[in-house]
């Protein structure tokens, strides 16, 4: 944001153009549409409603129900050719500025579903236009943060402003630079033993190889 | 548990068992599905879990499964029905349960089976305008992609 000061005796200004105000205004304030078909909008829940991963800290966890009160529409699962049309009418019933981010492969690609698929779209983008993609089946919480991220530098950078009949270059969002997989999962790990939470992962392994060990899981002799 | 489905199968031409199957199966012939399934939900077999379809070209014909439950000990039973995959018509269970009305719309959108005494067979997922059944292994049209065509 370009700001400027202007100090004297008995006077602080701030100086800035409004479309600065109005765009860092509106990329803190996201309000995406509750929206989700299918595996990824669990996984969209997790990060905008659930501990940890508290989707309130970039200021978009203010779901609305109503395409009318939403500005982020977060196409989280896939989309069979029956459900494009809905889609399409949600995007056109929200208000302008609107913002869409793409997650998981079946949105960006059609995924699994890619082949031999009679329903599956392949890609989202054949129906509304995307501005961030994220990657992922399905993304990680961190994933979708950076891509919520992704989409509020745009705005900053008044990059997502649109104007009609005209589609930019998407951007492509993925874990940040300098973290990897690995770090993720042993910051969780670590955060688990602290809380004194089971590793259910590894109790399940435990039971599997031998059935006699008693765990999260009855053994498959067990269960009859 | 085995004797009352083997005494059960006893007097009806064509019906068998399946062996190796878990529920256990049961082939019954197209005409005696009705009688036979009005005597399982009679027995017992209050529920009717889910109705399915396998098409099987190379047979000749399309395979239907009924998966019954005992609410009462918990049993299952799986039911199967042969069609001839020209003419696939099978009778409808809507009447003794109410549920199939919709399982039966679900495998009519799919494989284009025709059930008769159906109230409102119509197309559940699909489009109205869809042509063709799409789960039948012969099923082609522009839209599906397949790897290494263009």
């Amino acid at each position: 944001m370009a700001v400027g000061h202007a100090e004297g005796p008995g006077q602080n200004l701030l100086l800035t153009r409004l479309e600065d105000v109005i765009s860092w205004a509106r990329s803190n304030s996201l309000w995406p549409l509750t929206f989700g078909t299918s595996c990824c909008a669990i996984e969209m829940m997790m990060a905008s409603g659930a501990s940890h991963h508290d989707l309130a800290r970039f200021g978009a966890e203010v779901t609305r129900p109503s395409p009318r009160q939403a500005d982020l529409l977060i196409v989280a699962g896939t989309i069979v050719k029956r459900m494009a049309q809905p889609l399409r009418t949600l995007y056109e019933q929200m208000p302008e500025p609107r913002y869409v981010i793409a997650t998981g492969a079946c949105v960006i690609s059609g995924g699994p579903f890619i082949y031999h698929s009679y329903s599956s779209l392949r890609g989202v983008d054949d129906v509304i236009p995307v501005d961030v993609y994220v990657p992922g089946c399905p993304p990680r919480p961190e994933g979708l943060f950076y891509g919520i991220l992704t989409l509020q530098r745009m705005i900053r950078e008044r990059a997502g402003l649109k104007h009609p009949e005209e589609r930019r270059a998407p951007v492509t969002a993925a874990l940040p630079e300098g973290i990897t997989k690995q770090e993720i999962q042993a910051e969780m790990l670590e955060l688990f033993e602290a809380q004194g939470r089971r590793n259910v992962h590894e109790e399940y392994r435990r039971t599997v190889s031998d059935p006699g060990a008693k765990g999260a899981y009855p053994g498959r002799g067990e269960r009859g | 548990m085995s004797d009352w489905l083997e005494d059960f199968i006893a007097g009806k031409e064509g019906a068998e068992l399946l062996a190796d199957d878990r529920p256990r199966s049961l082939l019954l012939p197209l005409p005696a599905l009705i009688g036979s399934m009005q005597a399982l939900k009679a027995q017992g077999f209050d529920m009717l879990n889910d109705h399915m379809a396998v098409d099987n070209p190379e047979g000749e014909h399309i395979r239907l499964l009924w998966l019954l439950c005992s609410t009462e000990s918990g049993e299952l039973l799986r039911v199967c029905c042969d069609l001839p995959r020209q003419q696939p018509v099978a009778p409808s269970l809507n009447a003794l349960w109410p549920v199939a009305e919709w399982q039966e719309r679900e495998v009519y959108d799919l494989f284009g089976v025709l059930y008769s005494g159906h109230p409102d067979l119509r197309r559940l997922f699909l489009e109205d305008d869809w042509e063709g059944w799409p789960l039948r292994k012969d099923y082609e049209d522009s839209f599906i992609l397949e790897p290494g065509k263009p």
